[in-house]
């Protein structure tokens, strides 16, 4: 199985995402440069972490208008799994992918640390292989990851349960005290109401080992891969019975 | 010819950067400070004038120069005088607000 890894000028975690698909037995990360305009033959597409041409003017305002973009949309319209973290979060934010924005940190800094971030969920495609209420150890590191909706979006994302992670405490109780740059009701993570496109602004590549300090990451992209396999032996089988 | 856009966060938005400016602006001796908002300007000249050249413009700044989503941005149109060469003199200018309310008028990546 191949999951393509975009590359636009700045992407600064892409090796790291290379490194966490490539430790998973069955499955292969290959890098897609941005000018590229297509992802045929790719089962998944992985927005990395970086500063996506530079973060100029907002993060990943400019990067939404690289000729890739166009094959991400499409992709994700037919129902491939589309996964963006950090920097790729903002880039499906802008590109209209994600509802919401990610904005300054309200902490007045760059946050580098590790957070515990709760599932909301138990049947997202990315994650379902942990269950409800259950403890992500990810790290994090930006300055603009406060994520931002206006009431009503809110009540769309709640409603439509969209939220997968909030920041939590190691008890697992969402507070201000675990929100790391002030999103609103500690929101770390959200699918599209089709649930095929995930963004947060964690690094699941960056917690792919325990020796990195943790292996969360790595379940992340296992529960894509078993969503991919599990997908592809239904049309099989609906194609034998048709 | 010649416009000037400016983009602000909307009003619902938390704009750390400005309380931070204001902040230091009452340590350096001015309490008097309520708020500071903080966004951006930008010169960008155009070959040609005329409304349609306009209309494309709103739409750029819906689509790159602003997000809907978190900030609202004003397009203002300077009119060089004739002969002057430079610049505008900023007596003219005719200032075209417009205020995107949110989700729905940007176009998405197709």
């Amino acid at each position: 199985m191949k999951f393509a890894v975009i590359q636009f000028p700045g992407s600064n975690c892409d090796q790291d995402c290379i490194a966490a698909i490539n430790g998973i037995d069955g499955l292969r990360g290959e890098y897609v440069w941005h000018k590229q305009t297509s992802l045929d033959g790719f089962d998944a597409i992985i927005l990395p972490g970086g500063f996506a041409y530079g973060d100029y003017l907002r993060c990943g305002a400019i990067a939404r208008f690289s000729p890739i973009m166009q094959a991400v949309a499409s992709d994700a319209r037919a129902g491939k799994l589309v996964l963006g973290t950090c920097n790729g979060f903002q880039v499906l934010c802008e590109a209209g992918l994600l509802p919401g924005a990610l904005v300054r940190n309200r902490s007045l800094r760059f946050v580098c640390d590790m957070v515990a971030a709760r599932l909301e969920v138990d049947d997202s495609p990315f994650t379902h292989g942990c269950p409800k209420g259950s403890l992500l150890r990810l790290p994090v590191a930006h300055g603009e990851g406060c994520f931002f909706a206006d009431a009503e979006t809110l009540r769309e994302l709640n409603d439509n349960r969209q939220v997968i992670l909030r920041y939590a405490d190691n008890r697992g109780c969402i507070v201000p005290e675990a929100n790391p740059n002030g999103s609103v009701e500690n929101i770390a993570g959200i699918c599209n109401r089709e649930r095929n496109i995930f963004g947060l602004m964690p690094h699941p590549d960056r917690a792919s080992d325990a020796r990195l300090g943790s292996a969360d990451g790595a379940k992340i992209f296992l529960s894509m891969m078993q969503t991919i396999s599990a997908n592809s032996a239904t049309s099989e089988r609906a194609k034998q019975v048709a | 010819m010649k416009v000037k856009v400016l983009v602000m966060p909307k009003a619902a938005v938390l704009d750390p950067q400005g309380n931070a400016v204001r902040d230091a602006m009452r340590h350096l001796g001015m309490p008097e400070v309520r708020n500071v908002r903080i966004g951006k300007y930008m010169e960008i000249e155009v070959d040609g004038e005329n409304g349609e050249l306009e209309s494309r413009l709103h739409g750029l700044c819906r689509d790159l120069l602003s997000n809907p989503v978190i900030e609202d941005y004003e397009l203002q149109k300077a009119e060089v005088p004739p002969g002057s060469g430079v610049a505008d003199t900023g007596q003219k200018s005719e200032v075209r607000r417009q205020r995107s309310e949110g989700r729905g008028q940007r176009s998405q990546v197709q």
